[in-house]
């Protein structure tokens, strides 16, 4: 085939939607500060507002419950520290429980706190990466405040039992909040079904602009301002609004609530050619996660290559105009290779030699083709390299 | 704007050419009979290299290698297998990394300690040659710098010992050398020295 241009990472972000990019384009003129009393500051207000209706209908909420931030990270911070403030404020609940392999948004803002002195927990998963029930019920008390479980994993792809763990955390008088970062737009998420108390999710990672997200925070559950200064979203998150990423994050809503099903089934559908091709074509592989259309994303395919160490992989791909991520820590400027994928008790050469392919609405089966062209003799040129023999 | 943005490569050209068309490669099935093998580094750290040479008249005279590791590691060990073709033992021996950097055209920082697996593995390989021809090893401890000038303790003691298992935290380290145990000065490179070696030889 003649090169072509593969764009694999779209677990890592998302080309803007071209329909995003003309519908912000379309209210260019329409930069007043949304805080204004003027008409143009009114008729922001009304697209912000619509915008906000998006994205509530999107995950089955009510639109007062959406407040915009600058994408997941914030939110799920935000979320954390509002559990922090309970426990500084006396409250009996002082403990926090996640999942092992939730985002760094999350794992990151979890060791901080443990090293300020508060008490944050993960909860381990089994083999493909899937939070363990048994364990989380073992680990609940009256002492917990807050149950964090993603709906979906960025690197494995694993769906989490996050209607099972909302439970969970509610029948022992605990919070839940799921970071749907990854679900968003893949697979269908409700507030409602769920049972979730918070939820964040960010524009970019369905085809909306960078720097937008929401944190949905159900009304009644615990709530303070996280962003100090002016009373933009009730007084909780501050700050002039970025009208145009709200306007395009919006529209992304609507179109992500639209296409879902058919999305679903063209992202399943190359994700398992993909698998099968490269089953068929390079020997020793093993898939990471679940190839259970149910339990996993489906644009998520994340494969280990033993004896071949993943940058190595990534660059070479990179090279061929394929573009991809990889769970070794050589990648990453970090000595340990991905948390994610060890805490499903994968061995560290599996994890150092592991690519991740995250399908998008932009990729065809000519995409397929190309790749299972130019991986097979990619693999066996690292592999030819390696002090390890398969 | 966009003409402004457009990548660089992540590494420099030179280390791109090596990575493409790695030199010296040891390739399956072909007849190298080494007089000298050396092997370091770890799966756990993610690299780990193989290095066999071939000795006539005191010089490499040939060299072949094998690296699980990732694009900066493989290029050190490329261009490493070139400069030391040709050398005496002696040379050879006193290869450093920042040697094969410069020649790479630099690596990030966070990449040099694929550098440092080269030249170890090389200088794994002289030693070995020397061992099994019974001759004496008259380049060990040459290379060693002092990192603990209180307590004398050198750079080699320390990855010694790391290799020898006796140590894998900074207070082993300091129980077995007294290493940073008088002024103090040196912690931080003494970290840095053990992090390196806990890093290649560690399990």
């Amino acid at each position: 085939m003649d090169r072509r241009y593969v764009y694999l990472d779209n677990n890592g972000t998302t080309r803007m939607a071209d329909e995003v990019r003309d519908f912000i384009h379309s209210y260019d003129e329409l930069y007043g500060n949304a805080s204004s009393m003027h008409t143009l500051g009114r008729q922001s207000a009304a697209g912000i507002e619509w915008a906000r209706t998006k994205v509530a209908e999107l995950i089955d909420a009510d639109s007062a419950d959406i407040y915009f931030t600058s994408g997941a990270t914030e939110s799920n911070n935000a979320v954390l520290n509002i559990f922090r403030d309970l426990a500084d404020e006396g409250g009996e609940r002082r403990r926090i429980i996640i999942s092992s392999v939730e985002h760094p948004a999350s794992i990151e803002s979890a060791k901080y706190l443990r090293k300020k002195g508060y008490q944050v927990d993960l909860c381990p998963v089994d083999s493909i990466g899937r939070l363990r029930l048994d364990e989380l019920e073992r680990m609940m008390g009256p002492d917990v405040s807050l149950v964090s479980v993603m709906t979906g994993n960025n690197e494995s792809g694993t769906i989490q039992p996050v209607r099972e763990a909302s439970a969970i955390a509610h029948r022992h008088g605990a919070f839940f909040h799921t970071d749907a970062t990854q679900a968003i737009g893949k697979i269908p998420v409700s507030v409602k079904e769920i049972d979730a108390d918070y939820l964040s999710l960010s524009g970019h990672k369905f085809y909306g602009p960078k720097g937008i997200g929401v944190l949905y925070a159900r009304h009644g559950a615990p709530l303070s301002p996280f962003i100090h200064g002016g009373h933009q979203e009730k007084g909780m998150r501050a700050g002039t609004y970025n009208n145009q990423a709200i306007f395009g994050l919006g529209k992304a809503a609507e179109i992500a609530k639209e296409t879902l099903v058919e999305e679903h089934e063209r992202l399943w559908e190359m994700r398992e050619a993909l698998r099968r091709g490269i089953e068929e074509r390079v020997p020793g592989v093993v898939i990471n996660g679940s190839n259970d259309e149910s339990l996993c994303l489906p644009g998520t395919l994340n494969v280990s290559f033993p004896s071949a160490e993943g940058e190595s992989i990534l660059l070479y791909l990179d090279l061929e105009g394929i573009e991809v991520s990889t769970g070794s820590a050589c990648a990453t400027g970090s000595l340990e290779p991905s948390y994610v994928l060890m805490a499903a008790g994968l061995d560290v050469e599996l994890a150092h030699g592991s690519i991740r392919f995250s399908f998008g609405r932009y990729n065809t089966m000519d995409d397929v083709s190309y790749v299972l062209e130019k991986l097979p003799p990619i693999i066996e040129k690292v592999r030819s390299m390696s002090t390890r023999k398969v | 704007m966009a003409e402004s943005f457009m990548a660089q490569w992540v590494y420099t050209d030179t280390v791109k050419d090596h990575f493409i068309n790695p030199r010296n490669l040891w390739k399956e099935g072909e007849d190298f009979q080494p007089d000298g093998v050396g092997e370091v580094g770890s799966l756990a750290c993610g690299d780990q290299m193989r290095v066999g040479i071939k000795v006539s008249d005191g010089r490499i005279s040939d060299l072949r290698w094998l690296t699980y590791g990732c694009a900066s590691a493989i290029a050190s060990t490329s261009m490493m297998s070139e400069m030391a073709i040709g050398m005496t033992l002696e040379e050879a021996y006193h290869l450093t990394p920042s040697m094969i950097t410069d020649a790479l055209g630099g690596l990030p920082e966070h990449k040099f300690h694929c550098s440092v697996l080269g030249d170890k593995a090389l200088r794994a390989a002289i030693d070995d040659y020397l061992e099994r021809n019974g001759l004496d090893n008259p380049y060990k401890g040459t290379t060693a710098r002092i990192i603990c000038e209180c307590k004398g303790v050198t750079d080699q003691r320390i990855e010694e010992l790391v290799k020898s298992g006796k140590v894998s935290t900074f207070e082993d380290l300091q129980r077995e050398t007294g290493a940073s145990t008088a002024c103090g000065k040196c912690r931080d490179r003494i970290m840095e020295e053990l992090n390196e070696a806990l890093h290649i030889y560690g399990r």
